[in-house]
C-alpha cells in the first residue's frame, strides 16, 4: 500500500522549466546582437556584402555539419541512458565533447586565417576599408566568439555529466541533469544555425 | 496522459531521420545562397534556418512531448525579439 513512498519525488517539470527560462535569457542575449546585425546590415548593405565575401563557406559548412552531428549524439546519449545502456551513453557523451572540440579547432584555424590576412578588430587593414566592413567583422568576432565560449561551457558541462554517469549520480532513474545539459547544447546548435547563413552565406 | 508523454523515449531512427533532414536543409541553404537571389536571399536563408531550428527544438529538445505551457512560453522570447527588431526597423525606415 505504501508503494509510492519508496519512489523518490523528482520535479522534472520544474527542473526543465527553470532550464528553459535560462535558455530564454540566452535567446535574448544573442537577440540583442542579432538586432545590431540586422540594423547595421540595413544601413551598410554594400559594405556587409563585400565583407561577407571574405568568409569562406567551406569551414562554416563543415562546422555546421559537426555541430548538427553533435546534437544527434547528445540526443542519443540521453535516450541510451534512459534505456539503461550506461556505456553506450558514455561513448555518445564523449563523442559529443569531441565534436565540440573539432568545432573549436576549426574555429581556431578560421580565425587564424582572418588574422593572418589582417582582419581583426582595429587592424590597419580593416580600418582602411569601409565603416560597415569594420562593423561586420566586429559583429562576426563578438557573435561567433560568444557562441564559441558557449560551446566550451557545453563541453565542460558534458564532462561533468560523464563523471556523474560513471558515479551513478546521473542514471536511468535520475537523468534530468543530462537532459538539461542536452537542452543547453541544442540551444547552442540553434544559435549556430542562424549565425551560419547570416555571416557565411548571405552576401 | 501528460505524465506518460514526459516519459517518452524517442526512437533512434527518429533522431537519425531528423539529423538527415537537418543536413539536407544545410545543403539547401548553401545552394540557395549560391543562386544569388538578391533581396530574396535573406528571406530564403532565414526561412531555411528557422525550419532547422524548429526541427532541433521539436525533436532534439523534446518540445513535442512537453506540456502546452512550455510551448506557449517559448512564444514569449520569440515575440519579444520580433517586436524589438520590428519596431527598430520602423524607426530606421521612417525616421
Amino acid at each position: 500500500m505504501n508503494e509510492t513512498a519508496h519512489i523518490e519525488h523528482r520535479d522534472y517539470t520544474g527542473a526543465k522549466l527553470g532550464m528553459w527560462l535560462f535558455l530564454f535569457t540566452e535567446v535574448l542575449l544573442f537577440g540583442g546582437l542579432f538586432l545590431l546585425y540586422s540594423v547595421y546590415r540595413e544601413v551598410h548593405s554594400k559594405d556587409f556584402h563585400t565583407a561577407a565575401a571574405e568568409l569562406g563557406t567551406t569551414i562554416g559548412a563543415i562546422n555546421t555539419v559537426v555541430l548538427l552531428t553533435s546534437s544527434l549524439t547528445m540526443a542519443l546519449s540521453i535516450a541510451a541512458l534512459r534505456r539503461g545502456a550506461k556505456n553506450r551513453s558514455l561513448v555518445l557523451q564523449a563523442a559529443t565533447i569531441l565534436l565540440g572540440l573539432a568545432f573549436l579547432v576549426n574555429k581556431y584555424f578560421e580565425w587564424s586565417e582572418h588574422i593572418h590576412h589582417g582582419y581583426y578588430p582595429a587592424s590597419p587593414e580593416l580600418l582602411a576599408r569601409g565603416h560597415g566592413e569594420v562593423l561586420f567583422f566586429g559583429l562576426y568576432y563578438v557573435m561567433t566568439g560568444i557562441h564559441g565560449i558557449h560551446v566550451l561551457i557545453g563541453m565542460g558541462l558534458i564532462s561533468f555529466m560523464m563523471a556523474f554517469t560513471l558515479t551513478g549520480r546521473v542514471s536511468s532513474n535520475d537523468f534530468i541533469k543530462l537532459e538539461n545539459t542536452g537542452l543547453f547544447w541544442h540551444l547552442v546548435d540553434v544559435i549556430w544555425i542562424y549565425l551560419f547563413p547570416l555571416f557565411y552565406l548571405i552576401t | 496522459m501528460e505524465g506518460d508523454r514526459e516519459l517518452h523515449i524517442t526512437a533512434t531512427r527518429t533522431y537519425v531521420a531528423v539529423w538527415v533532414g537537418l543536413l539536407a536543409l544545410t545543403a539547401l541553404t548553401i545552394k540557395a545562397a549560391e543562386l544569388q537571389l538578391g533581396a530574396l536571399s535573406m528571406a530564403a536563408n532565414l526561412l531555411i534556418a528557422s525550419s532547422k531550428a524548429s526541427l532541433v527544438l521539436w525533436f532534439f529538445m523534446h518540445l513535442k512531448y512537453e506540456k502546452r505551457v512550455l510551448k506557449v512560453m517559448l512564444l514569449v522570447p520569440i515575440a519579444t525579439l520580433t517586436i524589438i527588431i520590428g519596431l527598430t526597423f520602423f524607426d530606421i525606415w521612417y525616421r
